[in-house]
Parts: structure tokens; C-alpha cells; sequence
């Protein structure tokens, strides 16, 4: 019997089409928008300024507090300006513009495809490398992957668990980089757990993916402390709260983190990138996103610069489709659709899913039939019918005792609804209001 | 028969006496004392419960006038200046005149003026439609459209206009209460000083962005030419990150600003038409 989490979920159709398309690297852009404010927390300072000749995987921006981090520039060149550029949302952020001339890297990055598995590093050293090469957690989420590593006073990580079950449909990215670099994964999945200092490892995929499970058993054999689990194929298996409470049973109490169950969630392509970072020098400044759709030419896994416009991703996959109704960045239940296709690859793009036709339409809404297929397959145990309903209705103090903020916006109730009503929509509204709610009592 | 009605009528009069006589004591041993002139107070006050004066309804801001016995940071905008100056004979105390203020909505991109460079299918209201994203044009800052400020108007001053895309304040309606400004999520709505006739000189405009940026969003954006501040003989405009702002209390209405944005974001309302000079304008064009 295959492990999953106990309540909810729904099966989407998994759509991988692009899982069998090897990894490509993309030609780098001509010029590169890269915004300071790439991951969860402060915004970096940038640190160059116009006219500056910068190289390719140089810090263009410090970190700015405890919950922030570096940001490095993906591209050689020259810095046409710091201004404020739309981002996928459409609002205004600060970024810098560079103007690409040649490839040229910084010395001190190892650029050989040699696998360094040896290391000798501290966790502290660990722990400073990561922080320095800018590292955030590339399922999507981008936080700041340093900060997982240093526990809050008082707790003990006891185990590392690694996400490998890109449960979204159509994302392939994470399938991909296990079947391409799963040595470095490993090496990568040892320094995080050095960091750490926990003794316990475990991968968890998705049964889905049964060419990666096999080649990661395969090469756990050297590793006795990393086990690969199997998991059975459900949606949203890739949160952080399902996949500890699929892998160890734990619940994750509400309202706080995997690490006061002992557990710390990385991703497989964070592992890669720490990989880079500490044995290779690199800092993160390249990643993997998958471009997909049905209608799509050539539905692809790219290795991507950050920074490249989403547009010329579209054009190497083979063109925008007559049909597009919506270009999402991310998965179709968790992604967000984005209304310019100028908008630059971040370190949380995952993938860009183009869709078309009857896919792009929301059905028409209708009355809630009590049906409460919402609340069976919500995850997190809430209600979603009742929390739209307070949403509506615009009572943030009943939205608030009924836990509207541990929603993790999966999208599954909205997906399930058999009368189309936009559950999520409104969760996501009553979230920012009692979020706001909750700062503004804590700060008087 | 009839002595069975008889014995009825004597046993609930007695239950009847018996309760009152118990009201009566319950009520006068537990007697709150309140001060009557919170009643008259409130009566006093329009009774829209709308929250516009800070406080939870009517009788909350009569309780406050009542206890601070002191109106001058105390104002209930929708009864304006005659009620508050009821309130203080109530009260014996003196009133305080207060500007009377309308609602304003700075932003003029209508359909005409903005294009859309996209489809929102949402949830049809601002507040869900702006934590999604900037919006069906390019502009970040301006007006979504759906009407949030309609829903939170009680005095039926704001009108949804589908055809402009985006709604108009009543002036005679608003009674500067407030709810609009707090419904907005783009922070677009500003309570003014109201002048004679309703007229106003304002910058329709939210635009912070770069000039070229904001004209190509919207062809009445405010660029931040800073023409109108240079132009203003009463220092009441001032420009910050490229928007200029013109502040009602200094305005004095001469709508020299006006005629010198170049992108018309500067509006003049309900004033009489100018008369223009129809030589000099042919001149310009001969010129171009």
C-alpha cells in the first residue's frame, strides 16, 4: 500500500507532455529585467548602478535582513538601468536591466560538468554558501532556503524530506532534473542535511514517476541515510503539510511550520542548486521551467537564465499558438495567468503553461448545491463553501475562526465544484484581509 | 358558565398585577442611570449609522459628544454644520465649523481614454480583482471598475457608469462619509474640499510611473511634467513620484493649471465653458 495524505485531494488529469523532452539550454537574452524581489521577505539593494559592466554570476543585490537573500546576475554585460518594470502580476517593481554582450562568467565558478561529491564543509559554511549563492526554494514558493536551515531557538530538525512529487499537472521540471542530475541531487541532499545536522533523509515521488524512482533508488544505494518513498499519485501531494503527513504521519499544527514536527521540506531542484552553489561556486541564477500546452509545438523543459522574457521561452517551445486564451506561470491549479508576455523568468517560475479554447473559459457560476465536495476534498480539513460564504459577505472575523489563513490555495475545491463557483477567489480575498487584520492587531 | 369567565379574568389580572409589581421593583433596584441627553442628542443626528464621524453608529458618536464635552474633534459629515451646531445647543456647548467635503475619484481612464490589454474573468469585485493583478489595462493604478465604492456608498451617491467604465461621484448625494475611500483598494478616492456650485480643479490621475510609461497605459495620465506646479500662484500643487496632487484647502479655483497639462489629466468641473478665442486658435494650427 502506497503512502499519501490522509484527507482530501482531487486527481486531475496529469497532462506531463513534455516528460519524455530531454532538458534544452536556452539561448541566453538580449537583455535581462531581473527584479530585487525574487523571494519571500525583503526586497535586496541592489549594489550596481548605471552603466556598471557586470559578469555573468556576480551579486547585483545584497540581501536586506535575516528573510531575504542575494540576487546575482544572470547575464555579462552591461547595466542599462535600475527602474520599476511590471512584474507577472502587472504591478511595478524595482529591477535591474541589463544589456547582454557576450557569456562572460566570474572566475571562481567551477564550469566543468565533473561531479565533486567529496566535501568537507561545516554546516555553518554550508549554511553561508547557500545564503551567499541567493538561494530560495525553486518549487515555487521562494523561500529563502538559508533560513529553513537555521532552526528557531528551541527546536530540532530530526529529518530532511525531499520534494520530488510535482504534483501540478502538466510540470515536468522536477521529473526531468531527477533523471538528469540525480548524483548531484544527491550530493546536493547531503549538504543540506549536513546543514542541518539531521540523520534521516527521504525523497518522496510520486508513483507517476516510475522511471524516477527507479534511478533514484538505483543511486541511493551509496547513501543508506536517503530512502526514496513512492508515493501514491493525488493532488496536492507537493505541499510541504501533505507530503510530511503522507511520508511521516506528522500533522503540521495549524498556523505553524514543518519544523515544529521536526521536519524541514526541501525541493529536488533546490537540492541541485545547492549542489551548485557550494561544490561548483554558482549561485543560482539559472533554472529549470518547463513550457507546455496542448496546443504547444514542442512542449519543452528549458534550462533558463532569470530574466529572460517569458516571450522568447514561447518562441524556442515553438511559437505561440493561435488558440491561447491565457498564458499561466506556474501549474494550472496553484499558477497565475499574467497579462504581459514581456515579464522575466524568476526564480519561482516552475513552468508556463499555455492554454486555449474551452480550457481558458471559467463556466458560469451557479448557486451552491450543499453538496460539500469543497470540504471532502479541501486538505487542510477546512470548509471552503462556508469561508466564500464569510468572504462574500465580507465578515473577516468569522473567515478568521475558521482558519481561512492555514488554506494553502491548492485550488482543489474550486477545481471540484460541480456548480463553478469561485472558492478560491474569494478564500484568496478573505486570506489578505484577515492577514492584514492579524498584522495590524500585532502592531497595535 | 359565566362564573368560569368571571374566575378568569380575576386570575390573569392578578398574574398581570403580580408581574408588574415585580417589573416595577426589578427595574427601579437595578436602574442604570443614563444620561437623557445622549437620547436628544441622537435624535438630533441624521440616524445613518454610516460610521463616517469614526465612531460604531449614531448613538456611539452621541455617547462620545455627550463624554467629552468638548465638539471640536467631533464632526458627523453626513448632517454637516446645522446638526452639529443642533448637537451644541443640546449640549451647551460650541460648535464647531467644519469645511464640508466630497468625495473624488482620481482617475479619468475611461474606456475611451485606456486600453485593454486583457481579460479579467474573476470574481467581480475591486478588492479580489487587484490581488490577482494590475488589471485589465496597463495601467497599475487606476480604476478596476467594479464597483466596490457602490456597494460601500449607503447614500446612493456613487453611480456605476458601464459605459464610461468607470463610476462618478454624485456631489449633491456624498455627504463625505468616508466608506468609498476605505472600500478602494487602489487608494484612488479623495475626500475634498466642497466649493460653491461643486466645482473643483483636480489631477484625474493616480500615475506614478515614468511619463512615457504612464501616457502609453492611458492618453490622460498625469506625466509628471510638473507644468501646473510651476504655473500655480498658490503653491497648492506639488508633484511626488511623477504625479502631481492639488491640494483643495490652498486651491482658490483659478484653472490656470488647466489649460497648461499637456495630457489633460488636470480636469475643471462644473464650470461655466470658456470662450475661445477662435483667431488664435486657427493661428496655432497654421503654425503646426
Amino acid at each position: 500500500m502506497l503512502k499519501t495524505f490522509k484527507n482530501g485531494g482531487v486527481h486531475p488529469p496529469a497532462h506531463k507532455l513534455s516528460a519524455d523532452r530531454a532538458i534544452e539550454v536556452l539561448e541566453i537574452p538580449k537583455t535581462a529585467f531581473i527584479p530585487v524581489s525574487q523571494h519571500i521577505g525583503a526586497p535586496a539593494v541592489p549594489l550596481v548602478k548605471r552603466g556598471d559592466t557586470v559578469k555573468t554570476g556576480q551579486i547585483i543585490a545584497r540581501s536586506n535582513g535575516f528573510v531575504s537573500t542575494n540576487i546575482h546576475s544572470p547575464v555579462s554585460g552591461k547595466v542599462k538601468k535600475i527602474d520599476t518594470l511590471p512584474d507577472s502580476s502587472g504591478y511595478p517593481r524595482t529591477g535591474v536591466v541589463i544589456d547582454t554582450e557576450g557569456d562572460e562568467w566570474i572566475d571562481t565558478i567551477d564550469r566543468s560538468e565533473t561531479l565533486v561529491k567529496e566535501f568537507s564543509w561545516s554546516g555553518k559554511e554550508i549554511t553561508d554558501k547557500i545564503l551567499e549563492a541567493g538561494i530560495v526554494g525553486l518549487g515555487g514558493a521562494t523561500f529563502p532556503t538559508h533560513v529553513k536551515l537555521i532552526p528557531p531557538k528551541g527546536k530540532k530538525a530530526e529529518m530532511l524530506i525531499l520534494n520530488g512529487v510535482e504534483c501540478e499537472p502538466f510540470l515536468t521540471s522536477d521529473h526531468r532534473l531527477m533523471l538528469e542530475k540525480a548524483d548531484e541531487i544527491l550530493v546536493g541532499t547531503m549538504l543540506l542535511k549536513k546543514a542541518l545536522g539531521v540523520q534521516k533523509c527521504y525523497i518522496g515521488i510520486e508513483n507517476n514517476k516510475p522511471d524516477a524512482i527507479r534511478l533514484m533508488r538505483e543511486k541511493t544505494k551509496e547513501y543508506p541515510e536517503i530512502s526514496v518513498v513512492p508515493l501514491k499519485v493525488k493532488y496536492p501531494q507537493g505541499g510541504e503539510k501533505q507530503l510530511i503527513k503522507a511520508i511521516t504521519g506528522r500533522e503540521v499544527p495549524s498556523g505553524g511550520l514543518p519544523i515544529a514536527v521536526g521536519v524541514v521540506v526541501h525541493n529536488v531542484g533546490t537540492a541541485f542548486a545547492v549542489y551548485e552553489a557550494v561544490q561548483k561556486n554558482k549561485p543560482l541564477f539559472e533554472r529549470i521551467v518547463t513550457v507546455t500546452g496542448k496546443s504547444l509545438k514542442k512542449p519543452s523543459n528549458f534550462k533558463t537564465r532569470i530574466g529572460t522574457p517569458i516571450a522568447d521561452l514561447i518562441e524556442a517551445a515553438g511559437g505561440e499558438p493561435g488558440d491561447t486564451g491565457k498564458i499561466i506561470c506556474g501549474g494550472p491549479m496553484m499558477g497565475k495567468a499574467i497579462a504581459k508576455r514581456e515579464v522575466p523568468v524568476t526564480k519561482g517560475t516552475s513552468g508556463i503553461l499555455l492554454t486555449g479554447g474551452n480550457e481558458t473559459k471559467r463556466k458560469e457560476q451557479k448557486a451552491c448545491i450543499r453538496c460539500s465536495r469543497c470540504v471532502s476534498v479541501c486538505p487542510m480539513g477546512l470548509e471552503p463553501y462556508y469561508l466564500m460564504t464569510v468572504s462574500e459577505k465580507q465578515m473577516w472575523e468569522a473567515a478568521e475562526k475558521n482558519h481561512v489563513l492555514d488554506c494553502i490555495e491548492c485550488g482543489s475545491c474550486s477545481y471540484t465544484c460541480p456548480s463553478n463557483r469561485p472558492l478560491l477567489d474569494y478564500i484568496r480575498l478573505a486570506k489578505g484581509k484577515v492577514g492584514q487584520l492579524v498584522r495590524e492587531r500585532k502592531n497595535g | 358558565m359565566s362564573i368560569t369567565i368571571l374566575y378568569t379574568i380575576i386570575t390573569l389580572s392578578m398574574i398581570g398585577l403580580a408581574a408588574a409589581v415585580i417589573l416595577y421593583l426589578v427595574a427601579s433596584k437595578f436602574k442604570v442611570y443614563e444620561d437623557p441627553r445622549i437620547d436628544e442628542v441622537e435624535n438630533a443626528l441624521p440616524g445613518v449609522n454610516c460610521g463616517g464621524c469614526g465612531f460604531a453608529g449614531c448613538r456611539a458618536f452621541a455617547e462620545a459628544c455627550v463624554k467629552q464635552n468638548d465638539l471640536s474633534d467631533l464632526n458627523c459629515p453626513v448632517g454637516g454644520n446645522e446638526t452639529m451646531a443642533k448637537v451644541a445647543a443640546i449640549l451647551g456647548l460650541e460648535a464647531v465649523k467644519n469645511e464640508p467635503r466630497v468625495a473624488f475619484i482620481r482617475c479619468n481612464g475611461t474606456c475611451e481614454y485606456r486600453n485593454k490589454t486583457s481579460t479579467y474573468d474573476g470574481v467581480t469585485t475591486c478588492a479580489a480583482a487587484a490581488l490577482a493583478y494590475s488589471g485589465e489595462t496597463d495601467c497599475p493604478y487606476g480604476c478596476l471598475g467594479y464597483g466596490d465604492c457602490y456597494d460601500a456608498c449607503d447614500f446612493g451617491a456613487i453611480d456605476l457608469r458601464a459605459d464610461l467604465g468607470i463610476p462618478l461621484i454624485l456631489d449633491d448625494q456624498c455627504v463625505a462619509c468616508g466608506a468609498c475611500v476605505e472600500a478602494c483598494p487602489r487608494s484612488l478616492i479623495e475626500l475634498r474640499k466642497k466649493f460653491p456650485k461643486n466645482r473643483k480643479i483636480v489631477v484625474a490621475c493616480r500615475n506614478e510611473d515614468k511619463g512615457a510609461v504612464a501616457m502609453k497605459a492611458c492618453s490622460v495620465a498625469c506625466i509628471g511634467c510638473g507644468k501646473c506646479v510651476k504655473e500655480c500662484p498658490f503653491d497648492a500643487i506639488t508633484l511626488e513620484n511623477n504625479l502631481a496632487f492639488i491640494d483643495s484647502d490652498k486651491c482658490k479655483l483659478c484653472r490656470k493649471c488647466v489649460s497648461v497639462c499637456p495630457t489633460n489629466s488636470i480636469l475643471e468641473i462644473n464650470f461655466p465653458p470658456r470662450k475661445i478665442k477662435k483667431e488664435e486658435k486657427e493661428e496655432c494650427k497654421t503654425e503646426k
